[in-house]
């Protein structure tokens, strides 16, 4: 049984190593995936990502790619996981079964988690635009890759700052319970501490709480000077709201799970001087910031968020390919540890697991009832 | 001291709501022997309703105080929510009413589900703010904050569930509703025309539901489809605990149940040096609840029977 699997295994690579070079030659496509939430409370973001990805692949185009000596052309597959981690598997598999040579996304942690199974079996390359959570390149899978931020170096920076730029002495932190909010929090707790504050209290809420009062409460008596948030807007916003009510002095600080509008509508006027966190940098400060916001908006109109990151996403693989000089996943692979690249988002070089080093974050202040730009930061290599 | 004053007052806030949504559950269990887990979702649509009039209202006319405002919204959601009360009672349970005690309650769940998609597909998944109409001032008392708003709720559901029990007690409608509650045949023999005595008391708790419901997303400045639900399991366990069936056990219940969550959330972890968390709040009211059941299977004041409705 072992040997024939083997065997038959040989057959295949030969044949894929002979067609490889034949494929080639007939010209031609080769097919890149990209995924994120086309339908959807979550579609404007969704299709904002395959913009970008399609940006890049018609530059791409434009100015003419060679693999194997032989003239390519770049095919985008758009598809769709509706935000959804059972849909996201769905689409997945169709993109396996379809050849992709590489996928950019998902857009959304939850999606891209489970889906990086089925390209890690594949072993098909997936560099995934905006997706945060620790858990998708802690898996291990030599396929899984991401030029964002992580939840983990983003916790760390919001750690350092509380400490050292908001002077925070007494930290209190509260999360959710989730694993983006609980992940997040403890990162936050393990550089507050190594930075020199003291951790009064930590309280826990869940996902679809909206009294916080008593924590609150409890907090109060311990009069910290800044308190963290691992959490989404719908529990910042009235979070922030009860604090005020209570008349507790700290300043709020939380993560990108709470910087967004809707946080500012949610806890209306009690949002003012709130502090949180985005993985990445504000358009205006990327290094290729200016000049791609003038070629994406000329096409696709204005930009909501990660486009930049899933153009670099797609240049990051064409550039795997070009290095291997071969879209066959497997080479793909193997070279996209060595990606050296300035991107339109930053310097893009991972580490071992496949996480963007040096990545930047940057931090936002409530003023006037919108996130203006505090401060940005470059995480630890 | 202030803290403690601070966390009695958190409950005290917290299970005036938890009451005024467990008035409806009781009243209704009082007289048909029926959990309408419909009614949280009927909470749910109150507040819903009140926004969506609230926010044409704000874009109509902007200069109108923000209380008149939302007035505007409550007048609106109560009637709404009192239709859809009636609705349900004729089109869920009416026809069920001579059926297996499992069946209204699997077509209970149902509604449920229902109203909270339909919800879903009005208002979309999105959590909708409430304006900031009403004043945010707060008082001191004895260290403490407490803000107009908490005062008014609480104020709101010791004058509800008073109310309601001078209707049942005092009036020919609240001795009809005794009635039915002891013999549903007795009463229909004597001349109480049962329908139209359970189809008001529907009604009654459906504009109890609405104006918690209003309540409740301008106390926390947000409403959700699905906010309806945590709350009514809320609710249902503080009319169990204070005894189904009871008006003043359900205040009673919600009163303990806010009070017994504050404070376990507050001193959890104070109490056991950090070894259990404020993520246990829940876990501990649960667990009072279940140790005055074990002792008192009938709720704290849900002893006879006859004084149910």
């Amino acid at each position: 049984m072992r040997f024939t699997i083997v065997s038959a295994l040989l057959v295949t690579l030969v044949a894929v190593a002979g067609c490889g070079q034949k494929s080639e030659t007939a010209g031609d496509v080769v097919k890149i995936g990209s995924v994120a939430p086309l339908t959807g409370p979550q579609a404007h973001l969704g299709k904002d990502n395959e913009n970008g990805a399609r940006l890049a692949i018609e530059e791409l185009n434009a100015k003419g790619l060679n693999l194997g000596g032989k003239p390519v052309k770049l095919e985008l597959i758009g598809e769709d996981d509706q935000a959804d981690p059972k849909t996201g598997t769905v689409v997945a598999q169709k993109l396996v079964d379809t050849g992709v040579a590489g996928v950019v996304g998902h857009l959304n942690s939850g999606t891209s988690i489970p889906a990086s199974k089925l390209y890690a079996d594949a072993g098909i390359p997936q560099v995934s635009p905006s997706a945060t959570a620790i858990a998708y390149t802690a898996q291990g899978y030599k396929t899984a890759f991401r030029v964002m931020t992580n939840d983990e170096q983003q916790g760390k920076v919001l750690g350092q700052f509380a400490v050292k730029s908001m002077g925070a002495k007494k930290i209190a932190i509260i999360d959710d319970r989730t694993a983006y909010g609980q992940g997040l929090a403890d990162e936050f707790e393990k550089a507050a501490k190594a930075a020199g504050g003291e951790i009064v209290a930590r309280e826990f809420t869940n996902d679809r709480a909206t009294d916080f009062t008593a924590i609150l409460t409890s907090i109060k008596g311990k009069s910290p000077d800044v308190l963290f948030f691992g959490g989404m807007d719908p529990q910042g916003g009235p979070m922030a709201q009860q604090m005020k009510r209570l008349g507790l002095a700290a300043k709020l600080l939380g993560g990108d799970g709470i910087q967004n509008v809707n946080f500012l509508k949610l806890a209306g006027a009690e949002a003012e001087g709130a502090v949180a966190s985005l993985p990445g940098l504000p358009l205006d400060q990327m290094p290729g910031g200016a000049a791609f916001k003038q070629k994406f908006e000329a096409k696709y109109g204005p930009i909501q968020v990660y486009a930049p990151y899933a153009y670099d996403a797609a240049y990051v693989l064409v550039d795997a390919m070009r290095r291997a000089n071969s879209a066959d996943p497997a080479k793909v692979v193997a070279e996209l540890p060595k990606t050296d690249l300035q991107g339109v988002t930053g310097h893009i070089r991972f580490d071992k697991k496949g996480d963007i080093t040096g990545g930047s974050v940057t931090l936002y202040q409530v003023k006037n009832g919108t996130w203006a730009v505090l401060e940005t930061v470059k995480s630890a290599e | 001291m202030d803290i403690f004053v601070q966390q009695l007052i958190n409950g005290l806030v917290l299970g005036s709501i938890y009451a005024l949504v467990a008035l409806g559950y009781t009243m209704v269990y009082g007289i048909l022997e029926l959990i309408n887990f419909a009614h949280g979702e009927v909470t749910m649509i109150g507040a819903m309703v009140a926004l969506a009039v609230i926010g044409a209202l704000m874009g109509v006319a902007p200069d109108l105080p923000g209380i008149v405002i939302v007035l505007g919204g409550v007048l609106v959601a109560v009637p709404v929510c009192m239709l859809l009360g009636f609705g349900i009672e004729r089109l869920a349970y009416r026809p069920l009413r001579n059926a297996p005690r499992l069946a209204p309650l699997i077509t209970a769940i149902g509604l449920s589900i229902v109203l909270q998609n339909v919800a879903m597909l009005i208002w979309g998944r999105q959590y909708i703010a409430f304006p900031p109409l009403l004043p945010q001032g707060s008082h001191e008392v004895l260290g403490a904050h407490i803000s107009t708003l908490q005062l008014f709720i609480v104020a709101l559901s010791v004058l509800v569930m008073l109310g309601l029990w001078f209707v049942v007690q005092k009036t020919r409608l609240g001795r009809a509703m005794r009635a039915t509650a002891q013999s549903r045949e007795v009463a229909a023999l004597m001349g109480v025309n049962v329908n139209s005595v359970i189809a008001t008391t529907f009604v009654i708790g459906s504009a109890l539901a609405a104006l918690a419901g209003v309540m409740v997303s301008a106390y926390y400045g947000l409403a959700h489809y699905y906010m309806g639900f945590l709350l009514g399991l809320k609710a249902f366990s503080a009319a169990v605990l204070g005894g189904i069936g009871n008006i003043a056990g359900a205040m009673l219940g919600g009163l303990l149940l806010g009070v017994i969550e504050a404070l376990g959330a507050g001193y959890i972890g104070d109490l056991t040096g950090g070894f259990l968390g404020s993520n246990y709040q829940d876990v501990f009211a649960f667990f009072i609840l279940i140790l005055v059941l074990v002792f008192r299977p009938s709720g704290l004041l849900g002893e006879r029977v006859a004084s149910r409705a």
